[in-house]
């Protein structure tokens, strides 16, 4: 796993590492200011950030074609903005307003965007695995070669319809990357103090299915890993797992006191591991770009969020009508 | 014995610490609630009373450890099962409704299922479609199953006791916004038993049936009610199951007038079932139809206006006791 000393050279191109750069930075400023918005109020309910993570979500959808599918857990905004889920209509929605993805009745945890092929946003852990598999199903069953990514955590993994769905996914060939985001902690319990067997991944390989751990803090193994499972998926050889070990910086959701790890921890993380650290280095230490050139994707970034959060504050509350839309029966 | 005020929270706290130590078979375990104390601290401090064989957390697993918690009853060990959220219990029907209801039937009785799932329900602040539900009358629909739904600690102590003594299967539904509300309870020992309604509130003339949350917004309707001179009798049922028709029965006979409240949606709810008993029942006792103030029939919006909008408010419950009053039945022309 490169850690950032030795990370200063790559093969990549400039324009790929700056959109690394930029898709990441988008998904931190983005959460830290809905962390802002949500110490002011603005924000109820859960909200979980994706703070530390961001280098799976830029990297896989660096893999994705158009079609491609997507379905993750309550901690969805970055697998949104990565996908090009438009940041005002998240940041609406984190705000419960009418501008929103879901018209602010679903929330943080419930998104939807069938333009993008984004898929949810799912609050009850590990029910996003079978939902995965069936949209991979119905890929397959329509004759195209699309993926779908389905996202879930450490402690997603321990829930049993994971288990049933590896089977049927492999047993029937399903176009699915089932994408373990291992970032050490399920709220506070850590990945030894829920299971005796800690290579997540590996529990695939009782299936058929293979797959590997990746460095989710580093794009680029993170993009050559993508690569590698798509290309299985879309010549039709059925599932894949990518188990990817990184990291959340903040507490499991805005609630969470995190008496479960040390300063230390996170801070070792955090200087050692930073996923877009790492892409500044490796644009600055050759050359590929000045420091100049990244503080103008800083403050265009800047922008973005900024009137993403104008436009949440902004959009009206949902009309009280709007109990009687979208319900049918 | 002196009474204190506590929170719903610490009287659950007392009734599984006083049972656990009263009782090498009772058992605890869940998600986070060993070493955390519990997402409503419920559990807090028992880990270092009772030690990890006792207070035990579990994977994120709700079906499987559902079971586990119904096989170990199965063997006369007396678990109960924390789920975070009734909505998370979904995963864990299968053996809930297949195998703990029917096990003692199935056994002819040979068998018992002292199962106890807590788990909590409800709206409260915005946590959207999936963590807000009232789920009651699914299991309230299953021969079997014993469902409780304490509105107080009091209440909440006392019932949680009893679940640890008897045994049957029991949903012990608990509610996100009562955690941190206080009441009175003594210090001695004391249970309540299953099926038997409280009177909350003692009043003329309406009856207004509430459970669990919706208990405190039907004394809040009946305290402004009453500064019209009207005069409320709130009934909880405590438990729906045993339903204690009895006192609900004698009230409405008192008052002739009935309001129920629920905070579930409308359609195939409690307060459904409990106003075609009243009807059966009582029919000739009633001056007014029975009117249901209930949650809309929709998932939960994420909006705080929106929840707010689809769960019964005091306004509401007021409104609805206000028309039941000026509602009479005309007579027949003789
Ligand atoms: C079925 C179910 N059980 C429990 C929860 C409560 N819960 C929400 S998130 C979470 C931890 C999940 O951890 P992990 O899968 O590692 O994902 P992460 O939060 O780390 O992204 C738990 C226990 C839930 N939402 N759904
Ligand atoms: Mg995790």
């Amino acid at each position: 796993m490169a850690g950032k000393k030795e990370a200063a050279k790559s093969n990549v191109s400039r324009e790929e590492l700056l959109k690394y750069y930029r898709e990441m930075l988008l998904i931190r400023r983005f959460e830290e200011k809905a962390g802002q918005l949500y110490g002011m109020g603005l924000i109820g309910g859960f909200c979980h950030l994706y703070i530390g993570q961001e280098a799976v979500v830029v990297g896989l959808e660096a893999c994705t074609k158009e079609g491609d599918k997507r379905v993750t857990s309550y901690r969805d905004h970055g697998h949104m903005l990565a996908c090009g889920m438009d940041a005002n209509g998240v940041m609406a929605e984190l705000t419960g307003r009418e501008g929103g993805y879901s018209k602010g009745k679903g929330g943080s945890m419930h998104m939807f965007s069938r333009a993008k092929h984004f898929y949810g946003g799912h609050g009850i852990v590990g029910a996003q695995v079978p939902l995965g598999a069936g949209l991979a199903m119905a890929d397959k069953y329509k004759g195209n070669d699309n993926v779908t990514f389905t996202y879930f955590g450490d402690g997603a993994a321990n829930q049993g319809q994971v288990y049933e769905t590896y089977n049927m996914a492999e047993l029937w060939q399903l176009p699915v990357i089932f994408v373990i985001e291992n970032n050490g902690y399920a709220m506070g319990t850590s990945v030894k103090r829920s299971t005796k067997s800690t290579t997540l991944f590996g529990r695939g390989l009782a299936y058929g299915i293979p797959g590997e751990q990746v460095d989710g803090m580093d794009v680029l193994a993170v993009k050559a890993a993508g690569e590698k499972a798509v290309a299985h998926c879309r010549a039709g050889n059925g599932p894949y797992i990518l188990e990817m070990m990184t990291y959340r910086y903040r507490g499991h959701s805005m609630s969470d006191p995190a008496k479960y790890r040390t300063r230390e921890e996170v801070e070792k993380m955090k200087a050692e591991k930073d996923a877009i650290e790492h892409v500044r280095d490796l644009l600055l230490t050759p050359g590929l770009a000045s420091e100049e050139d990244l503080k103008a994707i800083d403050r265009e970034i800047k922008d973005v969020v900024n009137a993403s959060a104008e436009f949440a504050k902004e959009s009206p509350e949902p009309s009280v009508s709007e109990l009687y839309t979208d319900i049918y029966a | 014995m002196a009474d204190r005020e506590i929170m719903y929270r610490d009287a659950l706290r007392e009734a599984i610490d006083e049972e656990m130590a009263a009782n090498a078979q009772v058992f605890i375990i869940g998600e986070g609630i060993a070493e955390r104390g519990g997402s409503y601290k419920v559990t807090e401090g028992l880990l270092a009373k009772y030690g990890k064989k006792r207070v035990r957390d579990t994977p994120i697993a709700e079906a499987g450890m559902i079971g586990v918690g119904v096989g170990a009853a199965i063997a006369g060990a007396r678990p109960i099962v924390e789920i975070l959220y009734v909505d998370f219990a979904m995963l864990g029907m299968e053996m809930i409704v297949n195998q703990a209801a029917k096990f003692r039937l199935m056994t002819g009785g040979t068998g018992r299922v002292p199962f106890i799932m807590r788990t909590q329900g409800g709206t409260g602040g915005g946590v959207a479609a999936q963590h807000s539900q009232s789920l009651e009358a699914l299991f309230y629909h299953i021969p079997g199953l014993k469902v409780v739904m304490p509105s107080t600690p009091y209440d909440a102590k006392g019932l949680l006791k009893y679940a640890l003594r008897q045994d049957d299967p029991v949903m012990f539904l608990e509610h996100k916004h009562l955690y941190m509300t206080k009441g009175m309870v003594p210090e001695g020992e004391y249970v309540i038993e299953f099926g038997k309604a409280d009177i909350k509130r003692e009043g003329s003339d309406v009856t207004l049936i509430a459970w669990s949350n919706m208990v405190p917004r039907a004394m809040a309707a009946a305290a402004e009610l009453a500064k019209d001179g009207i005069s409320v009798e709130v009934v909880d049922p405590r438990t729906l199951s045993p339903l204690d028709t009895g006192t609900i029965l004698a009230s409405v006979a008192k008052t002739k007038r009935v309001v129920i409240v629920q905070e579930a949606v409308r359609r195939g709810g409690v307060a459904s079932d409990i106003a075609s008993i009243i009807q059966e029942q009582a029919f000739y006792d009633l001056d007014a139809p029975i009117t249901i103030v209930a949650g809309l029939n929709t998932p939960i919006p994420f909006n705080l206006e929106l929840e707010k909008a689809s769960v019964p408010q005091v306004p509401d419950v007021v409104a609805a006791v206000r028309k039941v009053l000026h509602h009479d039945i005309p007579m027949a022309a003789e």
